[in-house]
């Protein structure tokens, strides 16, 4: 699939009337393609009511660029493997449309403001604070959650050590340490202790249990090396 | 148990008279250290009781380290917390704070909130829990409660987005008649100061901590002093040969747990049912039956999973009465949980303290007499108190100690892991330390002295052979270069709490299969592991096979989790309901088998025959001859063996630092934890909250603060990167070593562990090991950069005066 422009949030190949909405908004703004699309759907409307409010004032200077909003509009996530279209409004976060537009709970919003990491995602396998993320900037990205890391009723080989190890207590943060450890191991397949604390530097947990964090991590490496 | 200690155990019935004494029975027990002290002593136990367990080395399942029962759930995002709960059609709910830390609200206008797209209900607070209540109400005569501090909660809205909602309440207007307000400790102890009260005020002792004495005087804003008395100490001043003494200060920590309070309530005609963040089902059920005039059997609070309390989440409080509110009104479930600023701000914090402690000692280290006089700053709440370690780890001659609460225009405090134990050991073991230097002795010497706790004697002996230990040099300040290096160590103290309301509830099915439920909640420390646990070693099957179901007030009555009570309180009734329901289960099976009970015991997921009579028939094929579906047997609580024994536990601590001199930067290097929970039912468990109790000890120690500006009394970080707490790049080395140490109280033994792991004692700790560092003592928290370097400044100038 052709990479996106990421703040195009329909992809177009569900209904032809996006499909069109689409292609405008790529190929920038023309009468023809907003009255091609318009008034089909609510969801088209919603979309193409921002693309006229641009088009009509700065259409030919910011090329490529798309207004959406306020109201909700139609966007296309990839989320662990599977493809969502939802509903929302372009403020919407990553972590707000994860957790109650897809009902993916797993995802914790701590600080709200990125400063704690228990709502680490991955964007094509670079974690990222999905509070810090707007859900339109996912678009054309594979997004991995903590339900998706290993398949379904299985657990990843780290997920398994955190048990393994106890390395949870409450178990509010244990997602984003998880998919921040997880990530490290997926660049360094032999990370020493220094490097694990420097990937979870950001992950905040209360209860404390960080050294079994940091020995769930490397147990995994270890056995990677042996493998 | 010391009555003067700022701590209340939720549901506690301290020992009830038996109205008719049960039968009893006499039976050996194990007491004591294995490989230390180990003995036996007989106890009377009512003859109900099951047989007495082993030391944990010959069990097969309790006392090891089995998995955590919801492992699994936790780290596969599977684990539903309260904020992860999203029923159909429910509503999304948002706070209006007040905005001035103090004045009475003259109006509050709602019209343009109701009328915003989405809102559907909208609620004004008429009673705001939490803050202290005037004795006398008529004091006060206002429409709306008097604002006591930036953040209270004024109204709520509910909306169907969450969006919704907080723009809705930014459209709420109030209209306050602001009043004069004081938010620093010092200028709140002064006679012209604001008055946060306009006369006497109290904060009951609420569920799980929180709260101070309130037959005390109270003058302006000071609330006290509880003065308690044991012995002269101005005698004993003088028949000292050595007095030490020192001013002590730490500042307010919040509790900072990664889920925030919250609820999702569910009014219906018939029930009120509330997902909860909680410590304790039944304290939220009580709150809410008694707040709404309904009666407990229509409200049901579900606990499945929670983000961590740590002390601060008891009871419905605000937002579950309010959340209820909102949608009785609004006819549909309503979420509402707090944000992170109003986490900070009104739902709790550890008081701070002012501490003027002395001791006096002979020449050979005995204690002659110990005198506290602390000031400390629980908000618009009380419960700074902090005499409890002064009171009960050492044994002295005389002891008089004088706590006094401070009311500021803050957020009340509430109970924080270990109530005033981490402030009051912070000034206590670091002037033991001080006395260990003025009479020349080792620590540990001067502690085996005057510390009459033989398990704490034995922790000692762990110590004293350690490396790290060993590594310290006795001289302070030895270490060459800028980096100084030193250790220190410092005593914890906590104390047997009972909660009689706790009662287990074990089902045998005739698929084999077992559960037990009970209304207990899992705050993260891992009772459900636990109970898992009983079951199998009980019955002889791999804990996988039991089902555990808690966290539901449906169920029998639980604890509520607070003051190191869960697991001491819980497991005996477990144990006993599990044997009984084993009992039964082999009277019934019997028949069948062409057995007679007596002969069969459950042993590696079989039963089997003692006289050999019968062939092993595997549990499941033994359950599938059940004459019922079900065997179920229900236990309560038996009081400890011998309620008037071995009421307090404890540890020590060593940590090793270094400090940058020419930085002033503290870096914890190392800890050694040693400590006793009496029998550690899951070690892996058990030092899952050392590392937990070390990590929080030490970010109070070093980092936390809530700063408040003068000014505008308003918190200045109510965040989580202004509001620093430990990270995964300052966590020492952490090295913990359990002791088992048997009491013989109950059918399982255990003791807790929460309140006494670390927290206590690791600020004290490290304080020693800095003095042991550079010389120079630093009596005030956090102990950041600025705050070194001015100590070791001040210390450089005596030195050029002198």
């Amino acid at each position: 699939m052709a990479k996106r422009n990421q703040h195009d949030p329909t992809s177009g190949e569900e209904n032809p009337q996006t499909q069109s909405a689409a292609d405008s908004a790529r190929n920038g703004i023309t009468r023809r393609g907003f009255l091609k699309g318009a008034g089909l759907t609510a969801a088209g409307t919603a979309l193409l009511d921002g693309v006229h409010a641009f088009s009509s004032e700065t259409a030919g200077n910011r090329k490529g660029v798309t207004e959406l909003g306020p109201g909700p509009v139609p966007v296309r996530l990839h989320v662990n493997g599977a493809e969502h279209v939802v509903q929302i409004e372009p403020r919407t976060t990553l972590a707000e449309a994860l957790r109650i537009h897809l009902g993916m709970t797993g995802t914790k919003i701590i600080c709200d403001r990125g400063v704690c990491s228990g709502c680490t995602v991955w964007l094509d396998k670079m974690p990222v604070n999905s509070c810090m993320t707007l859900a339109v900037d996912a678009v054309g990205h594979q997004v991995t959650t903590i339900e998706g890391i290993a398949g379904e009723g299985e657990l990843h080989p780290l997920q398994a050590a955190f048990v393994r190890h106890d390395a949870m207590q409450c178990g509010f943060c244990t997602p984003g340490m998880v998919m921040s450890c997880a990530a490290l191991l997926e660049r360094n397949a032999s990370p020493s202790e220094q490097d694990v604390r420097q990937a979870v530097s950001g992950n905040l947990c209360r209860c404390g249990t960080y050294p079994k964090v940091f020995a769930a991590t490397l147990d995994v490496a270890g056995s990677t090396r042996n493998a | 148990m010391a009555s003067h200690l700022n701590v209340d155990t939720p549901g506690e019935e301290l020992i009830p008279e038996q109205a008719a004494a049960p039968p009893k029975k006499s039976v050996q027990m194990p007491v004591g250290v294995p490989d230390y002290t180990l003995t036996s002593e007989t106890r009377q136990v009512p003859a109900s009781e099951p047989p007495v367990w082993p030391i944990n080395k010959d069990l097969k399942c309790v006392g090891q380290s089995t998995e955590r029962y919801d492992g699994a759930a936790k780290v596969t995002g599977r684990a539903r917390y309260t904020s992860d709960v999203q029923l159909p059609g429910m509503l999304y709910a948002k706070f209006v704070d007040a905005s001035i830390p103090h004045g009475k609200v003259v109006s509050i206008d709602t019209s343009a909130a109701e009328k915003y797209p989405g809102v559907r209900s909208v609620h004004v607070i008429q009673q705001v829990l939490g803050p202290a209540v005037l004795r006398d109400p008529k004091l006060e005569q206002v429409k709306y409660p008097v604002v006591r501090f930036a953040g209270q909660p004024v109204a709520a809205v509910a909306a169907v987005t969450p969006d919704a909602a907080e723009e809705a309440a930014k459209l709420v207007k109030v209209r306050y008649d602001a009043m004069p307000f004081v938010v620093d400790i010092d200028k709140a102890r002064a006679s012209d100061a604001p008055q946060v009260f306009p006369g006497p005020a109290d904060e009951a002792g609420s569920a799980g901590g929180g709260g101070g004495p309130s037959d005390v005087p109270q003058t302006g804003n000071v609330h006290g002093p509880s003065v308690h008395r044991v012995g002269q100490v101005e005698q004993g001043f003088k028949e000292a040969d050595v007095v030490v003494e020192g001013h002590y200060i730490t500042q307010v920590q919040t509790h900072s747990a990664l889920e925030t309070h919250g609820v999702v309530a569910d009014w219906k005609p018939e029930m009120l049912t509330v997902w909860a963040s909680t410590q304790g089902t039944a304290s939220v059920r009580e709150e809410l039956a008694g707040f709404f005039h309904i009666p407990l059997t229509q409200v049901r609070v579900i606990t499945e999973f929670m983000g961590g309390g740590f002390g601060a989440k008891f009871g419905a409080g605000n937002p579950g009465v309010v959340a209820a509110a909102l949608s009785r009104k609004a006819g549909a479930p309503v979420r509402l949980m707090l944000d992170r600023e109003e986490e900070h701000l009104s739902v709790g914090n550890r008081p701070s303290s002012d501490q003027r402690l002395r001791i006096g000692a002979k020449q050979d280290g005995t204690i002659t007499a110990i005198q506290l006089i602390s000031y400390g700053t629980a908000g618009c709440g009380t419960g700074a108190g902090c005499s409890g370690p002064a009171a009960n780890l050492y044994k002295s001659a005389s002891l008089h100690t004088e706590e006094n609460d401070v009311f500021i225009n803050a957020g009340p405090a509430t109970a924080m892991r270990a109530p005033g134990h981490p402030q009051g050991a912070f000034a206590l073991e670091q002037t033991m330390d001080e006395l260990a230097v003025k009479l020349n002795m080792d620590p540990i010497d001067l502690r085996d002295k005057t510390d009459p706790h033989p398990v704490r004697r034995v922790e000692r002996q762990i110590v004293r052979g350690s490396d790290l230990w060993k590594s310290r040099n006795p001289t302070a300040a030895a270490s060459p270069g800028p980096v100084k290096r030193g250790v220190g160590l410092a005593q914890s103290v906590w104390y047997r709490f009972v909660s009689m309301g706790s009662a287990a509830e074990v089902r045998v099915h005739r698929d084999g299969s077992l559960e037990v439920i009970s209304a207990v909640q899992d705050i993260g420390s891992g009772i459900k592991t636990v109970m898992a646990q009983i079951l199998a070693e009980q019955f002889g099957v791999p804990p996988a096979q039991v089902a555990v179901k808690i966290g539901d007030t449906n169920y029998p009555e639980g604890p509520n989790s607070g003051g190191s009570v869960t697991t001491l309180s819980l497991t005996p009734a477990v144990r006993d309901a599990a044997w009984q329901a084993s009992q039964k289960f082999l009277a019934d099976i019997a028949p069948a088998l062409g057995a007679s009970p007596g002969d069969l015991v459950l042993v590696d997921g079989e039963v089997r025959s003692q006289s050999g009579k019968m062939q092993p028939l595997s549990f499941r094929r033994a359950a599938a001859k059940m004459s019922s579906a079900q065997i179920t047997a229900q236990a309560k609580r038996v009081p400890d063996y011998a309620p008037h024994k071995y009421l307090t536990y404890g540890g020590v601590d060593v940590a090793e630092v270094e400090v940058d001199t020419e930085v002033g930067r503290i870096r914890v290097t190392r800890v050694l934890s040693v400590h006793d929970c009496g029998r550690p039912m899951n070690p892996t468990q058990v030092i899952s909250q050392i590392n937990g109790g070390i990590t929080q000890g030490m970010s109070y120690t070093l980092f936390e603060n809530r700063l408040l500006d003068p000014e505008y009394g308003l918190m200045v970080n109510p965040d989580l990167e202004q509001y620093k707490i430990a990270g995964a790049r300052e966590i020492p080395d952490i090295d913990v070593r359990l002791v088992e140490a048997y009491l013989g109280q109950s059918s399982t033994d255990a003791s807790g562990i929460g309140e006494a792991a670390g927290v206590v004692s690791i600020g004290a700790a490290i304080g020693n090991a800095v003095y042991n560092a550079i010389g120079v003592r630093i009596r005030q928290t956090p102990m950041t950069p600025a705050v070194v370097l001015a100590a070791l400044r001040t210390a450089a100038q005596r030195r050029e005066i002198a």
